[in-house]
Formats: C-alpha cells, structure tokens, sequence
C-alpha cells in the first residue's frame, strides 16, 4: 500500500508537476513559492495516502492542498497589505474552495495552463541560457542538481542562475499568458530554441563522464506537448517531428568512444515507432501550409531515415532542403552542410567552392567547417591538403569519438591504417 | 606550439563550497584532465592552494620583503594551470571553453616563450 502510494505519486510528479506548478504560478508569477507549496501537497500525499487510499482524482487533491498551503504562507506573512485584504474577503477564499471542489469531480476540469508557463520560461526578458534549464525545472519537476549535470555545469551556479531568474519573473511581473495571434511568430521562436536546446545541449566535458543525450526524452515530451497544445502551429509540429526522427537514429549513432557517421549507420538499429511518430508530426506541419525551420530540418532528417525502406538516400532532394535552410537560417553549421551535400550530388570540387564561398571569420575556427573540407579534398584526390584539413579538425576536436573518428580518416588516406590501430591498441591496454 | 591555460577564478572566503560541491569540481576536472590527455595534448596540469596560503617575495626595494597573502588582492586569484601543446591558438580556445572552471572563473590562454629543457633554453614552439 506504502509502495502503491509512494509510486502514484512518483508517477503524478511526473505527468501533473508542470500543470499543478502553471496553476498555482499564475496568480502572482511566483514560481518559487508554488514550487514550495506544491513540494509540501507531495510530501502530504506521501503521508495521507498509505492510509486513505490515493483520491479520485489525485491531481485535483494535490491542487487544493498545495492551494491551502500558499494560502496559509500568504496569511502568515501579515505585512503585506495584499494579504491583509484577501483576509478581508472570505468570499474569495470560499470560491475559491468552490472551484476546488468542482474540479475534484471532473478530473478534465484542471487546466492546462503549461502552454503560457512554456511562454513565461522563455520570455524575452529571461536570459536565453537559462530558458532550458527554467523549462525543465518549471514543467518538468527536475530539481537544480539534475539540470546542473546534464549541462556540466556546477550545482550550485546552475542552482544561483534557477533562482534568479523565478525571482526576475516574479518582480518583473512577466505575466503568465499565451501570446496573442500577432505576437505569436516572434514570441514562439523562443520557446522553440529552448526545447530544442534540451536536445542538442551542447556538454562542456565530452570525457565518459556525462551521459550524452540524456534529456533527449524531455526534448521530445516537452516538444510534443508544445505540439498538442499549439496543434496549428506548423513549426511546432516541425520540432516535434526533428527530434523524433533524430533521437530515432540513437541506437545506431555509436556510443562517445566511438562515433557512427550517419551514412555508415545500420539502419535497422533505427528506432521505426519514433520515425513514425516524427512523420505524423511532419505531415500535420506541412498540412498547414506554412514553412519553417525546424519543419526543413526534420524533413531533411526524414530524408535519411527513408533510407530505411529505401536502402538508398536522396542526396538531390537533401541539396535542396539544405538550400533551403540556409535561405531562412543561415547559420555556419547550415552553410557547411549545404557544401557537404552541393559536394555529394555536384562532386567535390563544387562542395569546396560553397565552402569556400563561406565569407566567416568563424568558420576558421569551426570543427564542421575543416572536417567537410578535409572529407572534401579527400574525395578530390588532393591528398597533401586532405591531410593538413584533417590535422586542423582534429586539433579542434575535444569528443574523443569523433577525434578518433577522423583520425582514422587521415590513416586511411595515409594509407596507414593498420599502424595507428597498432598504436591506439598499444595505448588501451 | 605550447600554451598555458591559466585559471583565475573567486576564492574562499568569497565564496563557500560544501563537501559535495568540492567532490563535484573534482570530479569535472579529472574529466578534463583525462580527454586533454587521451588527445595526447597535455603536458601538464597543476591546481593550487587558495590564496590565503600565498606568499609573496620581493627584493624591489633593496631588501628582503616577504607578505602573508597574494601580490595582487583581485576579486578572481590565479588558481591553477594547464600546460597544453596544440597547433594553434583555434585549438587552444576549444580545450579553454571545455576547461570546467570556463563556468565559474575565466581561463587566460598565454603561449609559451622559452622554456629550460635539459640544460638549455629552447623556442617553446
């Protein structure tokens, strides 16, 4: 019975935290308190329920106990003139009770208020860096240290950044709202980077330490959830579709020693129930009529799973979704991969010019940048310069998979692979 | 070419570290340590004392001066270093971003001058 209980609201924590903590935040944007009141409802429940047995509707008697707590912190803290008024007025505090009651009846009748929670973690106002992290914590129940190590970032500054930027939310009083139609594009863009950040977050240690990809899973819940909860916003749907079918491909990307490029992967290690679920997601975006993004790069995405069916991949169709990308966003790493793929359907020689066309005093220093060219030149017989491209990719590579990766690259053009596996078998054991 | 990854971050009393906290810190930089070393870039790494434990020596003034403390009192103290030897700056500033006290301090990248090596002073590139 303990155990039962102990489970139910392991498994509530999971599936109501980010609803429960969007309700009680909203009243006065203080997500501190209601992370606090709704700490205390769980550990009530905790209690309660081996004995009673868990309620009806679990999520509602949590509400209304967490409700109660915030209302008791409120009277206690009697120097504030806002307190002082609402104990004026019972009648508020007895609908309020009212409400409480009527949602314990209907299990629906909670709403879902995550949507603008999702808008206030990434509001203008919050310093982009700690818009994930918020997220994680404000809908998802993670606490700092989790957050602290998937990011490889000390607990207690990712814990100082948390804080600070709940307190920030709540004196600056950024309301907890769902942008109206003519803000929505600029105010989604965001929220969608955030999410995506949980997946592609970028590990300041690449040693065997830090499991890779590890909120890959929130990603995709939260992704998702967006998707459910903005079901005519293509670009949500485009999110949801991207990491699906990249998180599909896991099983077949290697591990951090050693790296998998995707066009030597086995690809019936693919994850087949995730390219489905990222396909339903792209053919509701592209129903939609509007183009984006994250929907250009889930298709690009959705081109190379097919080569699970096909056993072939389309490199023309891939040339042009990556023109198109850098059309909309072009970002180094899109330009780089646009020569790569200009590379595989014009040869070598036409992926170089794009590369080189490349007009970014970044790019010298981006690791993508020198591997495309070094695969490049390799494949342009111009050894010498392969050799030299390499050489400077691997120096700015710190992943050791992937430095290996190359390495074995440079080997095979020296023809020398048999030596260097000698050398790094000598150096294991 | 060698370079030096000095790190500067702020020192205690400023601010407290639990048990955990330290364990975690040591941890990071054994991570670090071990990718910098499979690399085959490292050359070596050393990370010091606080400074309530520096002295500092001086002649400058025609005798002997010896003071409890740091020779400069800076809000982030120099707190260790990792000599490293990578082709060039770029790769420098790749394993600098990775150092995990990039998080809480500030890692100042030097290249190397000259250095004494078996007898003798030698161009460190």
């Amino acid at each position: 019975m303990t155990q039962d209980a102990a489970a139910r609201a392991e498994e509530l924590a999971r599936a109501a935290y980010g609803r429960l903590l969007a309700i009680l935040a909203a009243k006065d944007g203080d997500i501190e308190s209601a992370e606090d009141c709704l700490a205390d409802a769980f550990v009530q429940a905790l209690r309660v329920w081996p004995q009673t047995g868990v309620p009806d509707n679990p999520a509602a008697w949590l509400l209304t106990v967490a409700r109660n707590r915030r209302h008791d912190v409120r009277r206690s803290a009697a120097h504030r003139l806002s307190d002082r008024l609402e104990d004026l007025a019972p009648g508020d505090v007895a609908s309020h009770d009212a409400l409480s009651v009527a949602e314990e009846l209907d299990p629906d009748a909670i709403p879902d208020r995550r949507l603008a929670l999702l808008f206030v973690c990434a509001h203008p106002a919050i310093d982009p860096a700690v818009r994930t992290p918020l997220m994680l914590q404000a809908v998802l129940g993670f606490d700092a240290e989790q957050i602290a190590r998937a990011f490889a970032v000390p607990t207690a500054t990712m814990a100082q950044r948390l804080v600070r930027a709940k307190r920030r939310i709540r004196e600056a009083r950024i309301p907890f709202v769902v942008p109206e139609r003519g803000a929505m594009p600029d105010r989604l863009a965001p929220v969608l980077e955030a999410i995506y950040g949980a997946y592609a977050i970028d590990f300041p240690l690449v040693a065997g330490t830090v499991p890779r990809d590890s909120l890959a899973a929130e990603s995709l819940y939260l992704a998702t959830t967006l998707a459910e909860l903005l079901p005519d916003e293509p670009e949500a749907h485009g999110l949801a579709a991207l990491i699906a079918l990249s998180l599909a491909r896991r099983p077949a990307r290697g591990t951090i020693d050693e790296f998998v490029p995707l066009d030597e992967q086995d690809p019936t290690l693919w994850d087949a129930a995730l390219i489905a679920l990222g396909e339903r997601h792209l053919h509701r975006a592209r129903a939609l009529g509007r183009m984006g993004r994250f929907q250009i790069e889930a298709a690009i995405q959705s081109v190379h799973c097919a080569r699970a069916t096909s056993g072939v991949t389309d490199w023309r169709a891939l040339r042009t979704l990556h023109a198109a990308l850098v059309s909309i966003a072009p970002t180094l790493g899109a330009r780089v991969a646009y020569a790569a793929a200009v590379g595989r359907v014009e040869g070598a020689q036409a992926g170089l010019a794009v590369l080189d066309a490349i007009d970014d005093d970044a790019a010298q220093r981006f690791q993508p940048a020198w591997a495309t060219r070094a695969h490049l030149l390799a494949e342009a017989g111009r050894t010498e310069e392969a050799v030299r491209a390499y050489e400077r990719a691997i120096s700015l590579t710190t992943e050791s998979g992937a430095r290996s990766y190359l390495e074995r690259r440079r080997a095979r053009l020296l023809g020398e692979e048999r030596v260097l596996g000698e050398r790094r078998h000598s150096r294991t054991s | 070419m060698r370079y030096a990854l000095l790190i500067h971050y702020p020192q205690p009393p400023a601010i407290s570290l639990t048990e955990e906290q330290i364990a975690e810190g040591k941890a990071a930089f054994h991570a670090y340590a071990e990718a910098l070393d499979d690399a085959g870039v490292l050359r070596s790494a050393e990370v010091l004392q606080t400074v309530s434990n520096a002295t500092s020596v001086s002649v400058k003034q025609g005798k002997l001066q010896v003071q409890d403390g740091p020779f400069a009192d800076t809000k982030e103290a120099f707190a260790g270093i990792f000599m490293i030897d990578v082709p060039d700056l770029d790769a420098a500033i790749a394993w600098a971003e990775k150092c995990p006290a990039a998080q809480w301090g500030t890692i100042e990248i030097r290249p190397s001058g000259v250095r004494f090596v078996d007898g003798a002073w030698t161009s460190a590139s």
